[in-house]
């Protein structure tokens, strides 16, 4: 199943980054495909982006608003956030351990052999705050003399926008390396500390830092495809616990809000007590638990 | 114990109903004429968005 997981996220790299022209007209796509939503971490400011970033379009409507109902314009992000919430209640974050191209590249990073950490637990609160704050009180509250508001996260933490975006476009338009400063300065030491990271503890950013996991994270409960637990098979063995790139005991909380669904934990299980589900319905390509006999000698 | 399987296999109504709150919200902002305003800022370089400028 992990073959076929890598393989999935390779072909939504691909999908997500489609446009393989940008060498030669040295700008973004600009294609009809760009008014379809990315279901993961992609900048769409990256050369290759064949679709929106949904946090970043987000931000965007939330900073614009004032100007747009001022010009009788009701754009106040229904669009993007009907697009994550039906991503979000059709498979939640999932998507995180299948489809996002920077989720990929942590994990490419994590493979680079080195001592290895795990991440204090209390430090995934603060993607809530992020998205919250960076996200969406702050675009739309903290506004220039125009009205308009900026894209906090983008503009000052999104590791991805400096990975996929920023340092693509200064290769290919060496003009801008004239305007850059300590806006660009402080995006790439967290590029660098989140590089950094990846490679000695599993998916820092994913756990720590994505807003858009963290929404994602809001559908763990109502989600349609989620991993299920067999309380009656589960012994409690907790194998489980060491093979999640994500920390999660899932044996202890199989609704944890931190789950992407990678399914490492159901290769592990030798008692097949974990399963995949689809609105109820468990779905699993396993064979069926047999309780072994036992034999006893008279 | 017939009765315990029936209960876990029964189909969970909520993703559905968020699934299409959801969809009816983007088709709302579709309706608003929303993805035209994505699509400008989607083919626009936003410098300052991705710290340069």
């Amino acid at each position: 199943m992990e073959f076929v997981r890598k393989w999935v996220q390779a072909l939504f790299f691909l999908i997500t980054n489609g446009y393989w022209n940008f060498p030669v007209t040295k700008g973004i796509y600009q294609g009809p495909l760009k008014v379809i939503c990315s279901p993961g971490l992609n900048c769409y400011s990256c050369p290759a982006a064949t679709s929106y970033c949904p946090l970043g379009a987000l931000q965007q409507l939330l900073g614009g608003i004032r100007l747009a109902l001022e010009n009788g314009q009701v754009y106040v992000g229904f669009y993007v956030i009907g697009a994550m919430g039906a991503i979000g209640s059709f498979v939640g974050r999932m998507i995180c351990g299948w489809a996002c191209p920077f989720g990929l590249f942590q994990e490419l990073l994590h493979k680079i052999p080195s001592p290895k950490f795990g991440i204090w637990r209390p430090l995934r609160f603060i993607k809530y705050g992020l998205l919250l704050f960076m996200v969406v009180l702050l675009p739309l509250f903290a506004v220039d003399a125009f009205g308009f508001g900026q894209t906090w996260f983008c503009k000052y933490v999104c590791p991805a926008g400096t990975l996929e975006a920023g340092l693509p476009m200064l290769i290919l338009q060496p003009d801008l390396r004239a305007s850059l400063g300590f806006l660009f300065l402080n995006k790439l030491v967290i590029l660098i500390f989140f590089i950094s990271w990846s490679v000695v503890a599993s998916r820092p950013f994913c756990r720590t830092a994505c807003p858009l996991g963290a929404f994602y994270a809001l559908f763990s409960n109502i989600k349609l495809v989620k991993l299920r637990l067999d309380t009656e098979r589960c012994t409690q063995c907790e194998a489980c616990h060491a093979v999640c790139p994500m920390g999660v005991h899932f044996n202890e909380s199989p609704d944890d809000m931190e789950c992407i669904s990678c399914l490492a934990c159901s290769k592990a299980c030798k008692f097949n007590a974990i399963s995949l589900e689809v609105g109820g319905i468990p779905i699993s390509n396993q064979a069926p638990y047999r309780p072994q006999k036992v034999h006893l000698e008279q | 114990m017939k009765k315990k399987k029936n209960q876990a296999a029964k189909i969970r109504r909520a993703p559905f109903v968020a699934i299409f709150i959801f969809l009816v919200l983007g088709a709302v902002g579709i309706s608003l004429g929303e993805p035209s305003r994505v699509f400008e800022q989607a083919t626009r370089i936003c410098l300052s968005c991705i710290g340069i400028g």
